[in-house]
């Protein structure tokens, strides 16, 4: 077993996990402050024979990354809040055509220009609902420079798994701040595209509504010669108007994520035994919460934490079990109260009381402000 | 002009119940033979061919077609394009895009793919309309016409595609038209054998959303038009037809196969 202490940045964690990973393609626009991670990418693609590739915009970065994936490599692009806006069209192309790739989104204060050298978690409903229509979506959110290595590597894993956009939410202080990072290459585990395995005569459905509801997708150039298209289509890929095949391509599309909730929803719990509050949270403002959560159990108070490494998928079961246990949940957030609205649509099963910590002016929520909600 | 019925027996899909989407009479289906003609006279391996397309009526050509085919967003074709070129630098990829895809909404991809000089070869089908939504005025609309969204007249000054692919760096650039087919067809062969990005522009007739509202309303009357109303030649009030550029110079995929060499020197 091989391994190796580093210190990194978030940024060159996620470049080396995605290297890692087997990321064979990335195409971006620089922007801050994610802009270390193309640059990483464009020093130590091309002597592996991979590809780097710098774009003429955001939309035309996942696009091409969307192509490289249907030629079959793995696929990325980082970027942050104004790029992830033009990028959302695509990554609705993606769910639609079922094309695995990751999205990274170091999150800075928005909108528009905002600020663009300070953190924020405000992006985290146009993960979920940017892109127009209904639709399934997978969005991880690290808050130490382990979590971004172990992240990254775990949304090109399921993105390949389960053929569909995956987006890294990261945020300007994750990306930026270094940290001791321990890589042991045993607990790596790269999870590989399915290929296409017909038995003799057997035609290829790219969208066949199997039992795992994640057909495997041929590459283009290897003779199956198929089609696919942003459009409502059939298995065989073709646009149908037909309503009983627009009910299996949607039942397939959503079954896929809903039946694998206990894979795809990650959550670490903290001396949630004896708790009486629980701090809920994810991204940077989980190191805060701990730090609350640890000072006050010196002082004998009964405090849990539960952090979201899944954010979507939302934990809705779990929010629901807690709250029938604890009669506080306290819910920092660097936005106006974005994921809170799950915990709350949530957490009235239980009845648990909701406190926001809300702060949105380029600063991070202190410890303090969140032992003074306890 | 008959039909060649080995070319359809070839290249079109048997599962797809022909006619098309396409109004009777539209041009775009004679590209579509121009284009098949060009791959079966060149006797490309239909496994080799990736056709990617936008949004819009030319946007429709790739599902009837029996390659690996790729119906993508509105205007960004090329894009999706690249990603499939470097994956896959051994396929011919062609990308099908009418005037509003290739040079409005996509006018930004379109100047950088030819800056970039990837090896793609564009097909653009101006038809000077945007025609699946019904007649509004592109970028390729001429100055006056008459259009849903120009019912006074259009105001707005046209691109000339082959000009602007030509200026932006592409190693290929040509025009035709649909009643010129046997020089269209020549373009197209000649765009595929050519390194690095080629454009071959193919005006054509929408009778329907175009020609109707400026006096073409039958496909006869476009086909005059374009008979009358383009050149070979310099010829001063005429769409000239031809080869704009015919440059010997790299790829994108073959630049970068000596980036590589460069990057491994380095890191040794």
């Amino acid at each position: 077993m091989k391994e190796e202490y580093i210190f990194l940045s978030g940024n060159e964690a996620c470049a080396e996990a995605a290297i890692k990973a087997n990321l064979g393609f990335f195409a971006g626009y620089p922007i801050t402050p994610s802009t270390e991670i193309a640059e990483i990418l464009a020093e130590r693609l091309p002597s592996q024979n991979k590809i780097f590739i710098q774009m003429e915009d955001e939309i035309a970065s996942l696009a091409a990354v969307i192509g490289a994936s249907i030629g079959g490599l793995k696929a990325m692009t980082a970027t942050s809040g104004p790029g992830f806006s033009l990028m959302q069209e695509h990554i609705g192309f993606a769910v639609m055509a079922e094309i695995s790739c990751v999205i990274v989104n170091v999150q800075r204060l928005g909108p528009s220009t905002g600020q663009p050298t300070s953190p924020s978690q405000g992006d985290v409903m146009q993960a979920r609902w940017g892109t127009h229509g209904d639709h399934p979506i997978i969005a991880l959110s690290p808050s130490s420079v382990k979590e971004v290595f172990d992240l990254t590597i775990q949304a090109f894993n399921l993105s390949e798994k389960y053929r569909i956009p995956v987006i890294l939410l990261m945020d300007e202080v994750v990306a930026h701040m270094r940290e001791k990072l321990k890589i042991s290459t045993h607990d790596i585990r790269i999870y590989e595209r399915k290929k296409v395995k017909l038995t003799q005569n057997e035609e290829y459905y790219p969208y066949k509504n199997e039992v795992s509801k994640v057909p495997a997708l041929a590459l283009f150039g290897e003779g199956y010669r198929f089609h696919i298209t942003g459009l409502i289509h059939d298995q065989a890929g073709f646009p149908t108007l037909r309503i009983d095949e627009i009910n299996d391509w949607q039942d397939r599309i959503f079954g896929k994520i809903e039946n694998n909730l206990d894979e795809i929803i990650q959550y670490e719990e903290e001396d949630l035994e004896d708790a009486e509050t629980v701090i809920i949270s994810y991204g940077i403002s989980v190191r805060s919460a701990q730090a609350a959560k640890n000072i006050a159990r010196e002082n004998g108070k009964k405090v849990g934490l539960i952090k979201l490494l899944t954010i979507w998928p939302f934990a809705e079961e779990l929010i629901k079990k807690v709250s029938k246990k604890v009669k506080k949940i306290i819910m920092p957030e660097l936005n106006r109260g974005q994921l809170v609205l799950e915990v709350e649509r949530n957490a009235c099963f239980g009845g648990a009381q909701v406190i926001r910590i809300n702060r949105l002016d380029g600063k991070l929520i202190s410890p303090k402000a969140i032992l003074d909600k306890i | 002009m008959s039909i060649n019925l080995t070319i359809i027996e070839k290249y079109l899909r048997e599962n797809k119940i022909l006619p098309t989407v396409w109004c009777p009479g539209c041009g775009i289906g004679l590209v579509l033979k121009a284009v098949l003609g060009a791959i079966d006279e060149l006797n490309l391996n239909k496994n080799d061919i990736a056709m990617v397309s936008g949004i819009g009526c030319a946007g429709r050509m790739p599902v009837y077609v029996d390659f690996d085919t790729l119906h993508t967003t509105h205007g960004r074709a090329l894009s999706f394009a690249t990603g499939i070129k470097l994956a896959k630098p051994k396929m011919n990829v062609i990308v099908i895009m009418g005037d509003g895809d290739a040079v409005a909404i996509g006018g930004n991809h379109f100047i950088h793919t030819s800056r970039r000089n990837i090896e793609l070869t564009a097909i653009v089908i101006n038809n000077f309309i945007y025609g699946l939504t019904g007649g509004q005025f592109s970028p390729a609309t001429p100055l006056d016409s008459l259009a849903t969204t120009s019912p006074y007249g259009n105001i707005d000054q046209p691109f000339d595609i082959c000009r602007l692919g030509e200026m932006a760096g592409a190693s290929f650039v040509a025009r035709s038209t649909v009643y010129h087919l046997k020089e269209l067809q020549k373009f197209i062969k000649l765009a595929l054998q050519k390194e690095g990005f080629s454009i071959v522009e193919a005006l054509s007739n929408c009778h329907i959303n175009y020609g109707k509202r400026n006096n073409l309303s039958k496909p006869i009357d476009m086909f005059n038009w374009f008979k009358n109303n383009t050149t070979l030649k310099d010829e001063e009030g005429k769409i000239k037809r031809g080869i704009f550029a015919d440059k010997n110079i790299p790829g994108y995929y073959k630049q970068y196969q000596e980036l590589i060499k460069r990057a491994k020197l380095c890191q040794r």
